[in-house]
């Protein structure tokens, strides 16, 4: 007993390192030797391989899949046809949903209105927080139920790997790790998934430079807005036949603009406050495997979908609230909203964008699924939120009315790639960090960046374009 | 290993419940290890009902998850480690890994390994069965390494290792219930296992029989001196310096409780 209280864990370990020192130099390898020895024997006696068959096929794939060549066209082609598909696709669904939705608004309304109950509490209740959720899942849903599964099916599949795989080379270029590749790709997903997906980096450093830079892809609730902008701006120059085609080749654009983001600013924080080398890694790729269709069904649409779409519904209707209070409280004939705007309208200008736009993505910071209903209730000046009918419809007011041009719409786009994460991504970055200053840096940093950019971009389109 | 188990007829068959996450009061603790992608968090969701997220790619469990079943009247708690290919560097996911088996005290711990990739695989293998007796080898994905010619002996396997070896295929939920019959056995102490260890150099030998009885008695209740002790005359700074700060014995409290930090970002990242 006596001896155990003389024994403190400094003791041990020097008495470890002494032993150590005692030991053959080689001892270390021997143990190493012998564990190789074993398993090769062990192996030996218990597996019978009598050549392979998909494996080769496996490897074939691979030499095409993971090709300088072809690799990374590859890689954008799969997700031009994904946007392509999630684009047309989600077009004539929403549109039933948000019909459906806003029938039934009215009907509601009038049936309130029937009964006395007061014009202000049908429109905060119908026409503010009703009319929030029924935007949100009207343009959400289906454009998620479409995008999750197809993800999911490349996950599944074994896909992901091989895109870090492709990527592993800029990525080491921009002194970050090459799973960053992996965590970005969840990114598209949600920011906050991929906040946390940086887990598979070991690095601190590195894993540091991943949370960072995982706001520069858009997430599922900015693909709404860079979808509409894509289609009314961009693919409205071309025949309707090409137009969706279009359309997604201008999102995959600005997806290509996020990942030159995130790789120039990983390369940024890799030689000034996060200085260091890329470390080596090793990076399994897993045989192809086919996918588990139901319960890739299940994951993508129970999981991922509804749980995207609680989180938004949860978000947009305190924001549909506020949306109805700030249009509809006059302080000397003014909205609320209308001060505001007009306000923020000086610096909106100098960003190639205006004082609604900018307004909109205050109220959404909880999420960003709600810029654009929130931007086209201002402009409305109806005191709630709208859906408009049909494209040239929301073309007509944006450009017509409010004076929107193709500049207001690229500098929206820029913008929407970088400011500052959802509310939930910066709790989850706090989360992962625990640390105020990371989360601070997280939150600011794509901000100031947006500012910057659109600020320079604005300039030189009114300079050199005359716009 | 002695246990003999007919289970499609046997009557604890029809007793297997998955118990989500609710785990609640346990009698044992089962313990999930194994390299990357080889099906853990599949064997995980097919046995608690839980949703843990799967996809085919390395590194997508993170940290330990945790879920409930009932088997044979017994109930476990089932923890599935983050996949590993070492427990001996220091990233996070092995020393959550290893802290877990040392710690953690698992009643029985199943190493998942690929029956396509059985070499790669068994170096974890070899390295749990340094920490602890309590192991049962479940040889996942047997059906894809069928359709590449591959053939697994578990026979041959099972008495090299000294400890049960399993053919399963958690996707399809096949052999799950020999699986679990051996899990039992080993857990409540039936099946005494006689795990292969690597035998070093009288000298070696001599090193850690002197540190094994100074780690016991500068750190009481630590199970597993030996593998520390070993882990010591190899140089492991991780490991002396939870020995020097005396984390030694606060990881032993902490293992044994959930990881109530972590289960929040689980629920996100299952969600994801």
């Amino acid at each position: 007993m006596s001896e155990s209280l003389t024994v403190t864990p400094g003791d041990i370990v020097r008495e470890a390192a002494a032993l150590r020192r005692s030991l053959d130099a080689g001892f270390r390898e021997e143990v190493v030797t012998s564990l190789y020895g074993e398993v090769e024997r062990i192996t030996r006696r218990a597996v019978q391989d009598s050549g392979s068959g998909p494996l080769e096929l496996d490897q074939r794939i691979d030499r095409v899949v993971t090709s300088r060549l072809f690799g990374l066209p590859l890689m954008l082609g799969i997700l031009a046809v994904i946007f392509w598909l999630t684009i047309v696709g989600a077009n004539v669904p929403s549109q039933m949903l948000a019909t459906g939705f806003f029938w039934f608004e009215d009907l509601a309304a009038a049936w309130f209105t029937q009964l006395g109950v007061p014009w202000w509490v049908t429109g905060f209740v119908w026409h503010g927080v009703y009319r929030g959720l029924a935007w949100v899942i009207s343009v959400m849903l289906p454009p998620m139920a479409i995008f999750f599964p197809l993800f999911t099916i490349l996950e599944d599949l074994g896909y992901l790997p091989r895109v870090a795989f492709n990527l592993d080379y800029l990525f080491k270029r921009a002194g970050a790790h090459g799973k960053q590749a992996l965590s970005m790709a969840m990114g598209f997903g949600c920011n906050a998934a991929g906040v946390i997906a940086t887990r598979v980096i070991d690095s601190p450093r590195e894993r540091l430079v991943a949370i960072l830079t995982n706001n520069f892809v858009p997430c599922n609730g900015r693909f709404p807005t860079l979808i509409m902008l894509a289609t009314i701006f961009v693919a409205a120059a071309f025949p309707p036949a090409v137009a969706s085609l279009v359309a997604a080749g201008a999102v995959v654009g600005i997806v290509l603009v996020g990942v030159a983001f995130t790789l120039v600013v990983s390369w940024a924080l890799s030689r000034t406050v996060l200085r260091g080398e890329a470390s080596a890694f090793t990076l399994e790729l897993p045989p192809y495997r086919r996918p588990a269709m139901a319960r890739i069904l299940y994951t993508s649409l129970i999981d991922r979908t509804l749980f995207v779409l609680w989180r938004a519904i949860v978000t947009a209707a305190p924001a549909g609230a506020v949306i109805w209070l700030l249009a509809n409280i006059s302080p000397g004939g003014v909205s609320l909203a209308t001060r505001t705007a007009d306000f923020l309208q000086p610096l909106g200008w100098a960003m190639g964008l205006d004082g609604v736009i900018l307004l909109a993505y205050i109220i959404a910071i909880p999420a960003n699924e709600i810029v654009v209903p929130t931007m086209l209730m201002v402009y409305m000046s109806q005191g709630m939120m709208t859906e408009m009918d049909s494209m040239d419809g929301l073309r007509a007011l944006l450009v017509d009315q409010h004076g929107w041009t193709m500049l207001t719409a690229v500098n929206l786009m820029l913008f929407s790639l970088l400011h500052n994460p959802c509310a939930t991504t910066i709790i989850t970055i706090y989360k992962e960090t625990l640390s105020a200053k990371w989360t601070a840096i997280g939150a600011l940093m794509p901000l100031a960046l947006g500012f910057i950019v659109t600020l320079f971009t604005a300039a030189v389109a009114r300079a050199v374009f005359g716009f | 290993m002695s246990v003999e188990h007919n289970c499609e007829t046997c009557p604890v068959h029809a007793e297997m419940a998955q118990l989500g996450a609710a785990v609640g009061a346990f009698d044992h603790v089962v313990a999930l290890a194994g390299n990357p992608n080889t099906g853990k968090s599949t064997l995980f969701n097919s046995l608690t009902g839980l949703r843990q997220h799967t996809g085919n790619w390395p590194g997508k469990t993170v940290t330990r998850a945790e879920g409930g079943f009932q088997f044979g009247g017994v109930r476990y708690k089932l923890v599935d480690l983050p996949g590993t290919y070492s427990l001996l560097s220091a990233s996070d996911d092995e020393e959550v890994a290893r802290n877990f088996l040392l710690f953690g005290r698992p009643d029985c711990t199943v190493v998942v390994v690929d029956a396509s990739a059985l070499e790669r695989n068994l170096y974890l293998v070899l390295q749990v069965l340094e920490i602890t007796d309590r192991v049962v080898i479940a040889v996942n994905l047997m059906d894809e390494a069928k359709r590449r010619g591959i053939a697994v002996d578990t026979r041959s396997l099972a008495r090299d290792l000294g400890v049960p070896a399993i053919p399963v295929v958690a996707r399809t939920g096949e052999n799950m219930m020999a699986l679990l019959g051996e899990v039992a056995a080993v857990a409540s102490g039936e099946a005494v296992t006689q795990p292969l260890r690597s035998k070093g150099t009288a000298a070696f030998e001599h090193a850690v029989s002197k540190l094994v009885p100074m780690i016991e008695a500068a750190a009481p209740g630590v199970p597993n001196a030996r593998w520390i002790a070993i882990r010591l005359l190899d140089g492991d700074v991780p490991v002396e310096e939870a020995l020097a700060s005396g984390r030694l014995a606060e990881l032993v409290v902490r293992q044994q409780k959930p990881d109530a930090r972590f289960s929040r970002k689980i629920a996100l990242q299952g969600a994801q």
